[in-house]
């Protein structure tokens, strides 16, 4: 019972190559135009990719490698797509609208109409049975939808945005309703939400410029990003480099300072609301001195470091295991009961009181220092 | 006016509007007014007038069929489909809507007639098409199947292949697909490109007296009836265009009747009801 999937389309740079065991949901998140839209055309059959093979519970849904090209067709996939908007079929009730898969596969008029029923009462929808999509507000719409395709009984279940379109009143029900329905079974999920990557899903796949950037468990991507996109889903600054010692070395010759330790206490910092524009030492991985070196010097690797942990000076403050950047303000922007200051593609987060004292504005040169200790330097 | 929001169309606009609203509406009101209203009865009444109207009709009817039969395929695969010299066949489509219908007809006399590029096969199956009520229709059909072909793929693009993709992922093979999603989506589309092909049919004089001829019964339809009276008797002439024009209005009444409040028949919604918050 799994999903193996293998693509390139050339026009749209798209290569990708995925795996999803059984009973697993994969959250697939990445910038725009990145690919995942043609990722669930292509293993719908929506969209015919240059080449690659697909098999799902051991059925070949493409294979345009071999000799003998096989293309098997949307309706013969058994994977059922609920798009951001329900695309309920406006002219059939919502009872009809659900029974369309099981009639589809045949099954008689009466019997489909109890089923599908049934899965509107699973949805806690039977009440909206007799209604047209017209006469449904966005989340009902979205419910039905979702009874629809899980009455289509499909072997993996795509769902691309599935709460984009909802307003903050309906999302919530839905994000609900999903766990419940996701849990044992075979999804994928494209989602711009990292709280829905979170609550949904087992693990989570960037996609960025149609390439797989990172894959893992969601939970261990958000603390060890390893790509750009990942860390700003999880709120860190993220510079690429190559590793030197315990210490990145970035293009522009910077030496960023940091340890290889455990994430735990980057984990803690990145969680929002705490406050000082000059956070309290992390007094965990330097001893005295040097922390230990990560392996691997001269290969790539990054360091990750949350807005919280930096501090803004408008001169430059020497301090013996101190990263010292200098930026130019962006952006100044509320965030939570903080003011994030925005300066040379870094973020960091400090009081407002700190940042009327320092009178920080958009253009200003400045100082973002951050402890070595604060610092999550590793291989990517 | 009370109420009425800045319009910005300038005055000498308005006049030229009403001078182009004289142009069709004057014409139709000076026949209106010489017709003979003591002897309208007995002259649309007429043996030749009610021959000429019912085969019209019949026609009419017959061609509307054969448009819609063979005018949503094509309607769908111009939308839908993308292959070579798509955009060619499209312009080369609407071409009867742009070309006299007299030369239709001899396109149509050449293509059935007994020498022409079917006619002899034909001929040889014992089967003549010219001057037949069978011309009839085909003549219509040749000059209506445009009007069916544009506003029905007007509908089908608009109303896009999102709704189908979704069937197709829930299991619908792509029969099932367009019968229960395809067809009532673009059923307005389909019922207005009717009717326009029925009220094009019923008018149509040209091509039909080129290639069907006029025999009474068999190809004389009510344009080519009222040609004739119009020697003869203009009086039933004037009188036998009235009940086209009758049934040119109800046509048009028809096909451009603003949708009323029907719940969603075919018609995609464009916001759903907001019960308690909208979508966006």
């Amino acid at each position: 019972m799994t999903l193996s999937f293998q693509a390139a389309v050339a026009g749209r740079g798209f290569d990708v190559s995925l795996t999803v065991g059984p009973g697993e949901t994969v959250a697939v998140m990445g910038p725009n135009g990145a690919g995942k839209s043609t990722l669930l055309s292509s293993i719908a059959g929506l969209l015919r990719p240059d080449s690659g093979r697909a098999e799902l519970n051991g059925k070949t849904l493409f294979d345009l490698d071999g000799g003998n090209r096989t293309w098997v067709p949307p309706h013969h996939r058994r994977t059922a797509l609920l798009a951001q908007e329900p695309l309920l079929f406006p002219h059939l009730s919502a009872v009809d609208n659900v029974s369309f898969g099981p009639r589809s596969a045949g099954i008689p008029k009466r019997e489909a109409r109890q089923r599908a029923l049934g899965w509107l009462a699973d949805v806690e929808a039977e009440a909206l049975a007799g209604r047209r999509p017209g006469e449904l507000s966005g989340g009902q719409a979205q419910r039905v939808a979702v009874a629809r395709a899980l009455a289509a009984d499909p072997s993996l279940l795509l769902l691309d945005e599935p709460l984009a379109a909802l307003d903050i009143h309906s999302a919530p029900l839905l994000r609900r309703l999903f766990k419940r329905v996701l849990a044992g079974r075979q999804a994928i999920i494209v989602t711009h939400d990292v709280l829905d990557a979170l609550i949904l899903a087992d693990r989570v796949v960037i996609l960025e410029d149609g390439r797989i950037a990172e894959d893992g468990p969601t939970r261990e991507v958000l603390e060890r990003p390893r790509s750009a996109f990942a860390a700003s889903l999880a709120g860190l600054n993220f510079v690429p480099g190559t590793l030197d010692g315990a210490a990145v070395r970035t293009e522009e010759g910077l030496r960023i300072a940091g340890h290889g330790g455990d994430p735990e206490a980057d984990g803690q910092q990145a969680a929002p609301g705490k406050p000082g524009a000059q956070p309290a030492a992390p007094g965990q991985p330097g001893r005295s001195g040097e922390p230990a070196p990560v392996a691997g010097s001269g290969s790539p690797g990054v360091a990750v470091f949350p807005p919280s942990a930096v501090s803004v000076f408008l001169t430059d403050a020497h301090g013996s295991p101190r990263n010292s950047f200098a930026v130019t303000i962006s952006d100044l922007e509320p965030h939570g009961d903080q003011i994030r200051v925005r300066a040379g593609g870094l973020a960091a987060d400090i009081t407002p009181a700190a940042s009327a004292d320092l009178g920080l504005v958009p253009g200003l040169a400045v100082h973002f220092v951050v402890k070595a200790a604060a610092v999550s330097v590793y291989g990517t | 006016m009370v109420g009425q929001g800045y319009s910005g169309v300038p005055g000498w606009v308005r006049a030229l509007a009403v001078v182009a609203a004289v142009v069709v509406l004057l014409p139709l009101l000076a026949m209106v007014l010489r017709v003979d209203w003591t002897r309208f009865i007995p002259l649309v009444t007429s043996d030749s007038s009610l021959t000429a109207l019912g085969l019209s009709l019949r026609t009419s009817a017959a061609s509307t069929l054969l448009c819609i039969v063979l005018g949503v395929p094509l309607a769908l695969v111009l939308a839908r489909d993308s292959f070579r010299l798509q955009g060619l066949l499209r312009s080369l489509v609407l071409l009867p809507l742009v070309l006299p219908p007299v030369v239709g007809g001899i396109a149509l006399l050449y293509t059935f007639g007994r020498q022409g590029l079917l006619g002899r096969a034909f001929d040889m199956l014992g089967l003549q098409i010219a001057f037949s009520t069978t011309a009839v229709v085909l003549a219509q059909t040749f000059v209506a199947l445009p009007f069916l072909v544009v506003s029905l793929e007007g509908a089908v693009r608009t109303s896009g292949s999102r709704y189908e993709a979704v069937a197709a992922t829930l299991g619908a093979r792509p029969g099932t697909v367009f019968r229960r999603v395809t067809l009532p989506l673009v059923l307005p589309g389909l019922a207005s490109g009717a009717v326009l092909s029925f009220a094009r049919s019923l008018g149509e004089f040209g091509a039909t007296l080129t290639f069907a001829g006029s025999l009474q019964g068999v190809t004389r339809t009510l344009p080519l009836e009222i040609y004739l009276q119009r020697e003869t008797d203009p009086d039933a002439a004037v009188a036998l265009s009235l009940v086209l024009v009758a049934v040119a209005v109800a046509v048009v009444a028809l096909a451009y009747r603003r949708p009323a409040a029907r719940s969603g028949a075919g018609k995609r919604p464009t916001t759903p009801v907001p019960a308690g918050g909208n979508s966006k």
